[in-house]
C-alpha cells in the first residue's frame, strides 16, 4: 500500500512541552495511518498525549519532529493561509467541552465555519445554502427545534451534537473528536457515539480520542498510545473478535 | 460576516463594554464642550479685535506720530479695494472727573466718529448715538459743548453722580496732555507745559475688549491732535485705520486680506519715497503697515496659546483614554480566549482575529463618540440656562465676565471640530484595542482550548 492510499499519515511524531524548568516529552515517535472511511479510536491513559496527537493531526499544533501527511501532502509545507483553509474545509473538530460560541445561537454556531471561510460578499451569495445545510444537519442530529436557542439553554448532549453539526458543516474529509463523550453521562454519551457510528457508516473518516476502552470499542479500529508511542496499530474489531 | 456579528454581540452582551463606551463618551463630551466654548471665546475675541481695528492699520507706536498723513489718506481713498480710511490720534492723558476730583491715567484716542465708524465698528459700540454717529461728540444736554466717549467699563466715572439714568448724565472731564514736538521734545516749557481741555460726557463705547473699555477715552480728532501737539503747520497723526471692500472677506479669504495689506504696504513705501525731501521725513521711518491680527497680536496671542494648551491637555486625556480602552480590551479579550481558540480551530486567521476585535473597538468608538457628541450637544444647547441657574442659586459663574467680556457662553458647534473629535475618539479606541487584539491573534488554539484554561 503506497502512502498516498492513506487519508492521513503521521510518522515519527515527537512533541515535548516545557513545564517550569523541566521538559516533558509527550510524544516519542508516534506513528499513525488512517484510511478514508475509517473510524479509528486512540486510547491511552490520562496525560499519555492523545489530545496532543489529535491536535497535531488536525494542524492545531506542530510536532517538534516527524511528519503529518494529508492525502500525501506534508502539512509542514502548508503556508499559514493553506493551513487555515485545511482547518476550515478538510478537518472538523469535536471537543470534549463542546466549545460553542455563547454569543451565537445553535444555527449560527453550526454555519459558523462557512462564514469563517468566506468574505462578506462570499457569505452573501452562499448564505441561503449555508442556512439550509445547517438546518438539515440539525434535523439529522435531532435538534431542529433548538435552532434559535443559545448554547447555555441546551443540555450537554445537545451541545455536543451542535458541535458535531458545526464540525460537519463544510463536509470535511476528516472528523477529529477529542473525548467527545468525556463530559456526558453514559446514556447521552452513547447517543453521541451512535451519531458518530452513523456518520462513519455514511463514509465519514473519524479519528476519536478516548481514555475509555468501552467507548473505543464502538470504533472500527483501536490504537493505543503508551509512553508517547502507538503500540497496537492494527487491532481492528474484527481481528480482536 | 462572523466578525460583524460577533463584534456586535460582544458589544451588546459584555457589561464591561459599557464602561469602555462610557469612558469614550465622557472624554468626547468633555472635549466637545470645552473645545466648543473655548474656540467660541477665542473666535469671538478675535472678531471683537477685528471690529475694533478694521482690516489694516498704518502707523506708529511713537507718541510723536507721523507727518504728511493727509496726502496718504487721499492716496488710500483712491484705491478701489479700500472702503474707508480713518486717521487716529493715540496718546496718554491724565483725566479728571470734575465731580470726583480724582485723576486717572488713561489712553486717549482722537477720532472722526463718522470716518472711524466706516473703517471700524466703532458706531456699533456706542450706547446713545448708535443710530447717528455724527452726534457722538455732541452731548445731548448741550450739543454746543465738546463731548467725549468713555470706554464702557469706565461707566462708573460718568454715573457716580447720576446712577442708572436713562438719559446722558451731565458730567465733564478735564483731559491733560503733554504736547510733543516732531522731535519728541516737550512742545512747551514752564507752567504752560501741559495742554488741558474740558470735555463733556456724551456716550459710552462697549467694544467687548475689557482692556480697551477700561482704559480708553475717545475725543474728537482735531481736539486730540491739538492736545498732543500734533496740530502744527505740519499736522501729524498716530495711526490710519483702513477697511477693505466687503468683497475682500478677511474671514473667508485671509490671503486676499493679506494681499490687500501688502498693497497698502507697497503704497506706503512708494509714498515714503515721494516724501523723501520733506522736513519731517524721519518720522515716516517708524510707520508700519500691519493687518488687524498683527496689530492686536499682543492681546490675541495669549488667548490662542490658551487654546493650544487646552488642545495639548486634551491630548493627554486622549492618551489616558487609550489606556482605559487598552485595559478594558485586555479584560474582554482575556475572557474571550476560548472564542479565539474555537475560531482558530475552524480556520480563522490571526489577521481576522485582529479585524474582529478592531471591529469591536470601532463599534465602541462609534457608540461612545455618538453618545458623547449627543450629550455634549444637549449640554451646550442648555449651557447658558445652566449657568444662569448656577449664578442665580449659588452665585457661581463658569466664565468670569470681567475677564472674557462675553454675554452668553459661546455654544455654536463647529461641524469640522466635531468630526475631528469623533474620528480621534475612534482612532483612540482602535489604538487601545490593537495591542490586546494582536496578542489574541498570536494565541495558539490548543493553549486556549485546553481544559485547564476553561
Amino acid at each position: 500500500m503506497s502512502k498516498n492510499d492513506f487519508l492521513l499519515q503521521a510518522n515519527e511524531l515527537h512533541k515535548s512541552y516545557r513545564m517550569g524548568a523541566t521538559k516533558v516529552k509527550v510524544l516519542k515517535g508516534a506513528d499513525l495511518a488512517v484510511k478514508e472511511g475509517e473510524f479509528v479510536a486512540i486510547i491511552g491513559a490520562s496525560g499519555s498525549g492523545k489530545s496532543t496527537l489529535l491536535h497535531i493531526l488536525g494542524a492545531l499544533d506542530k510536532p517538534d519532529k516527524g511528519t503529518v501527511a494529508f492525502v500525501g501532502r506534508d502539512l509542514k509545507k502548508f503556508g499559514s493561509a493553506e493551513l487555515n483553509r485545511f482547518r476550515n474545509k478538510k478537518v472538523g473538530f469535536v471537543f470534549q467541552f463542546y466549545h460553542l460560541l455563547d454569543e451565537l445561537n445553535v444555527l449560527e454556531n453550526v454555519y459558523l465555519p462557512v462564514m469563517a471561510g468566506r468574505s462578506v460578499i462570499g457569505w452573501f451569495f452562499c448564505r441561503k445554502w449555508a442556512k439550509r445545510r445547517a438546518e438539515e444537519l440539525l434535523e439529522q442530529l435531532g435538534l431542529s427545534d433548538r435552532a434559535k436557542h443559545k448554547p447555555y439553554q441546551l443540555s450537554g448532549g445537545e451541545r455536543q451534537r451542535v458541535a458535531i453539526g458545526r464540525a460537519l458543516m463544510n463536509e470535511p474529509s476528516l472528523l477529529l473528536a477529542d473525548e467527545p463523550t468525556g463530559n456526558l453521562d453514559s446514556e447521552t454519551g452513547n447517543s453521541i457515539l451512535d451519531v458518530l457510528e452513523k456518520l462513519n457508516r455514511a463514509g465519514q473518516t473519524i479519528v476519536m480520542v478516548t481514555h475509555d476502552e468501552r467507548i473505543a470499542k464502538r470504533a472500527g479500529r483501536i490504537v493505543t498510545l503508551v509512553d508517547g508511542k502507538i503500540l497496537h496499530k492494527d487491532m481492528s474489531i474484527e481481528n480482536r473478535k | 460576516m462572523y466578525k460583524i456579528i460577533l463584534a456586535y454581540r460582544y458589544l451588546l452582551k459584555r457589561r464591561i463594554t459599557y464602561f469602555a463606551v462610557l469612558a469614550v463618551a465622557l472624554c468626547v463630551f468633555i472635549v466637545v464642550v470645552v473645545m466648543t466654548v473655548m474656540t467660541g471665546l477665542v473666535n469671538d475675541f478675535k472678531q471683537r479685535n477685528h471690529r475694533f481695528v478694521g482690516d489694516c492699520v498704518a502707523g506708529t507706536e511713537s507718541l510723536v506720530g507721523f507727518a504728511y498723513y493727509e496726502d496718504f489718506v487721499k492716496v488710500l481713498e483712491q484705491q478701489k479695494y479700500i472702503e474707508a480710511v480713518s486717521p487716529v490720534i493715540k496718546s496718554f492723558a491724565l483725566v479728571r472727573n470734575k465731580n470726583s476730583k480724582q485723576d486717572y491715567g488713561l489712553e486717549i484716542m482722537g477720532i472722526d466718529p463718522v470716518r472711524h465708524s466706516q473703517a471700524t465698528s466703532f458706531g456699533d459700540t456706542l450706547y446713545y448715538n448708535k443710530d447717528d454717529v455724527s452726534k457722538t461728540f455732541r452731548p445731548s444736554y448741550d450739543p454746543n459743548l465738546t463731548g467725549c466717549v468713555l470706554g464702557g467699563l469706565l461707566r462708573g466715572e460718568a454715573e457716580d453722580i447720576y446712577p442708572e439714568t436713562s438719559f446722558v448724565p451731565r458730567t465733564s472731564f478735564s483731559v491733560s496732555c503733554f504736547p510733543l514736538t516732531a522731535k519728541g521734545a516737550l512742545a512747551r516749557a514752564g507752567t504752560d507745559l501741559v495742554n488741558i481741555k474740558t470735555f463733556y460726557f456724551s456716550d459710552y463705547s462697549n467694544s467687548g475688549l475689557p482692556r480697551i473699555d477700561g482704559s480708553l477715552i475717545y475725543l474728537p480728532f482735531e481736539q486730540a491732535q491739538m492736545l498732543c501737539g500734533m496740530a502744527g503747520p505740519t499736522k501729524r497723526t498716530s495711526w490710519i485705520h483702513i477697511k477693505f471692500r466687503q468683497d475682500v472677506d478677511v474671514r473667508t479669504g485671509p490671503l486676499d486680506a493679506l494681499s490687500c495689506c501688502e498693497k497698502v504696504r507697497s503704497l506706503w513705501d512708494k509714498y515714503k519715497q515721494e516724501k523723501a525731501g520733506e522736513t519731517q521725513t524721519y518720522l515716516l521711518d517708524t510707520v508700519e503697515v500691519q493687518s488687524w491680527k498683527s496689530y492686536r497680536r499682543e492681546s490675541i496671542a495669549p488667548m490662542e496659546n490658551e487654546l493650544t494648551e487646552l488642545i495639548v491637555m486634551f491630548g493627554f486625556v486622549a492618551i489616558t483614554t487609550v489606556f482605559i480602552i487598552l485595559v478594558v480590551f485586555y479584560m474582554i479579550i482575556s475572557h474571550k480566549s476560548k472564542d479565539i481558540g474555537i475560531l482558530k480551530s475552524i480556520g480563522v486567521s490571526g489577521a481576522n482575529i485582529i479585524e474582529l476585535f478592531s471591529g469591536f473597538a470601532l463599534l465602541v468608538g462609534l457608540l461612545g463618540s455618538g453618545v458623547g457628541l449627543f450629550v455634549g450637544w444637549l449640554f451646550l444647547l442648555q449651557i447658558n440656562r445652566i449657568e444662569d441657574w448656577l449664578f442665580e442659586h449659588f452665585k457661581f459663574q463658569l466664565w468670569d465676565r470681567t475677564m472674557y467680556a462675553i454675554g452668553d457662553i459661546p455654544n455654536r458647534l463647529d461641524f469640522k471640530v466635531l468630526v475631528v473629535i469623533a474620528l480621534s475618539a475612534i482612532l483612540v479606541c482602535l489604538i487601545g484595542a490593537f495591542v490586546p487584539s494582536w496578542q489574541a491573534a498570536r494565541q495558539k488554539p490548543i493553549e486556549t482550548l485546553q481544559v485547564n484554561q476553561l
